[in-house]
């Protein structure tokens, strides 16, 4: 028994990343993020419309909330479009109600399927293309010509129905191929959220010039925390507001500012029993507004370029 | 076919060989520097994992097809992000990490470990790559991994490698050997007990396990137990309570692994601090590092242990 010699060679040990898509730096050592005088916390709340076909053919990997039982799977199929028939509504009445500014990554066919909601979201908010839909995962065994096409399908449908340029993407599950980036930057995107491994935009390097980063956080997820993780959704508040409180003090306290980075899923947090809990950590941020910088991706980009 | 499946059954230990039975009511006292009851000590994981390395035949390092951009982005948060906070947060205690290194860190990423060296931190090996497993290497080529870790260590930091915590905890049968002969005095691999224990080595050398912890894992407790970040906190207090009541009688130890790409969050932090507030609120502790708590039990209890464990033996025959 052995292993091929190649296990021990390090072919990419070397300062920095083992690969070409950003610089090392470490997150304390760039300089303070120019906010608006007296803000040290930006607040960016992105809301994910996705649409689950019935026939998934998950070639790669399932989404998570991909149906999961013998065909046809009526009961996750209806679970998540209950998002896009109602939480939706309910988020937006929440968003409203403390008078704060959204983005929403929509999936193409959202915007084929759902007109309505389409037009709705863009007078609401900064749309961004969340890919096709959550069964078109991106991945190295996609063949080139169909990623293209889920891409520029997805670009062109959002901005038909939505009448806004759509500059920024989200994958479906943050999922990417070896070369996602270079079709994106093709496509005329400008910024992207797939990347969680930062808590501030940084640039990203594809063969057509760059890209922004923009770490939407996953762990701070209400899918990841109530879907994977299975807290309450008490704790889920909870854990919001302790992480808002925590990087306040964290900006006040070393004078460098910070982005929260919130993401939301209508099929999740927008059922009736889970929906209080986002207008209580709304609530709670709404009272530390005069620390906040409620942005949207837009313009963080446009600030990590300028950085 | 039958054949061959018994001899693959019979090729493997039904036992690792590694300690004899030695029970929590019959062992030598042990006694902390300045009588303190609990030996603490928190050991930072700081590793790299590759995009996009070669697949090992018996695991696979991504669950996604590369590249795995959530899992890769969710362990580069840690040094891009968590390692500074985390470090923030030791110093308010005074505590002194021992830090579980994947040494391709000290090329890729010197300057996390130049923080570490500062604060006059431990370094022990964690291999070179945590996406680098033990499994499927001959023994020429695991002693390969192991003195090359060890040497990359004395070669940047000029600390000799006391402690060995194999690369995302895969072994061999052979893993804790090499590293003894190697020049290693204690393994961070089992979980069998809550002092330091002998264990056994094929070349006769002294050699301890440092009781290293999985319950209080926060990667075990987040991400395999899914915890709440305020019910970790509450553990880590729970757990301290209990060995500093038991360390009247003889002392005991009590380690916090930690990784800052899961403890880091902005959202975990709070309940770390809470418990570390309470357990260096106390006075019978003895803030330690992985090397020193080997050391000092091998100096005094390792012998007599080590004969407390023949002679029980020798009367259960």
């Amino acid at each position: 028994m052995s292993l091929d010699d190649k296990f021990l060679r390090y072919d990419k040990l070397r300062r920095g990343m083992d690969h070409e898509r950003y610089a090392w730096t470490m997150l304390e050592q760039r300089s303070a993020p120019n906010w608006p005088v007296g803000k040290s916390l930006a607040l960016w709340i992105n809301v994910s419309v996705e649409h689950f076909p019935l026939n998934p053919d998950s070639a790669g990997f399932k989404a998570p909330g991909n149906m999961t039982m013998p065909y046809p799977d009526l009961r996750h199929y209806t679970l998540r479009d209950y998002g896009n028939r109602v939480g939706i509504f309910r988020i937006l009445e929440a968003l409203e109600r403390h008078d704060l500014e959204a983005s929403f990554a929509i999936n193409g066919e959202i915007a084929q399927r759902y007109p309505y909601l389409v037009r709705r979201l863009a007078e609401r908010g900064e749309i961004i293309a969340h890919g096709w839909n959550m069964d078109c995962t991106h991945h190295s065994g996609v063949d080139p010509a169909t990623e293209q096409h889920w891409i520029d399908a997805t670009l062109d449908a959002l901005a038909h129905y939505s009448n806004q340029p759509v500059r920024g993407w989200l994958g479906p599950a943050r999922s990417q191929s070896f070369r996602t980036p270079e079709l994106l930057a093709q496509a005329g995107i400008r910024w992207m959220a797939d990347w969680v491994n930062d808590e501030l935009p940084y640039s990203f390097n594809t063969e057509h010039g760059p890209l922004v980063n923009l770490p939407l956080s996953l762990e701070l997820e209400d899918r990841f925390i109530i879907g994977d993780n299975l807290h309450s959704e008490t704790e889920y508040g909870d854990q919001i507001i302790d992480a808002a409180d925590f990087l306040l003090d964290e900006a006040q306290s070393t004078g460098h500012g910070r982005l929260l980075a919130l993401n939301l899923h209508p099929w999740v947090i927008g059922q009736p029993h889970r929906i209080g809990q986002l207008e209580r950590i709304f609530a709670h941020l709404a009272a530390r507004r005069q620390d906040l910088h409620n942005t949207l991706p837009s313009e963080l980009a446009m600030w990590a370029k300028v950085e | 076919m039958e054949q061959e499946r018994i001899e693959t059954v019979t090729e493997r230990k039904a036992d690792p060989g590694l300690y004899d039975y030695l029970p929590w009511d019959q062992r030598p006292v042990i006694r902390w520097p300045n009588n303190a009851r609990v030996a603490i000590w928190v050991a930072p994981n700081i590793e790299f994992y590759e995009l996009d390395p070669p697949l090992n035949p018996s695991r696979k390092p991504w669950p996604r097809p590369h590249p795995d951009v959530l899992g890769y982005a969710t362990r580069d948060y840690g040094n891009r992000v968590g390692h500074m906070r985390m470090m923030r947060l030791l110093d308010q205690f005074g505590l002194r990490g021992s830090v579980s290194l994947s040494t391709a860190m000290l090329t890729h990423h010197p300057e996390i470990i130049d923080l570490v060296l500062e604060r006059n931190w431990e370094l022990f090996s964690h291999g070179i790559y945590n996406t680098r497993y033990t499994y499927g290497l001959n023994e020429d080529q695991e002693r390969e991994m192991i003195v090359d870790a060890m040497q990359r260590i004395r070669d940047y930091a000029g600390q000799h490698c006391d402690g060995y915590l194999a690369p995302a905890l895969s072994h061999s049968e052979h893993t804790i050997d090499l590293f003894a002969e190697a020049g290693g005095t204690y393994t961070c691999d089992l979980f069998h007990d809550d002092q330091p224990t002998p264990v056994k080595t094929r070349s006769g050398k002294r050699f301890v396990s440092v009781p290293y912890s999985l319950e209080l894992n926060d990667t075990i407790v987040y991400v395999v137990n899914r915890i709440e970040p305020r019910r970790y906190g509450d553990m880590i207090i729970r757990a301290f309570d209990r060995l500093y009541a038991e360390g009247e009688r003889s002392g005991t130890v009590m380690c916090i692994p930690l990784h800052a790409y899961q403890v880091g969050h902005p959202h975990r932090l709070a309940a770390l601090q809470r418990a570390l507030d309470h357990v260096c609120g106390h006075d019978q502790v003895w803030l330690a590092t992985g090397r020193e708590i080997a050391h000092h039990y091998l100096e005094h209890y390792h012998d007599e242990a080590v004969a407390m464990m023949a002679r029980i033996a020798q009367e259960e025959a």
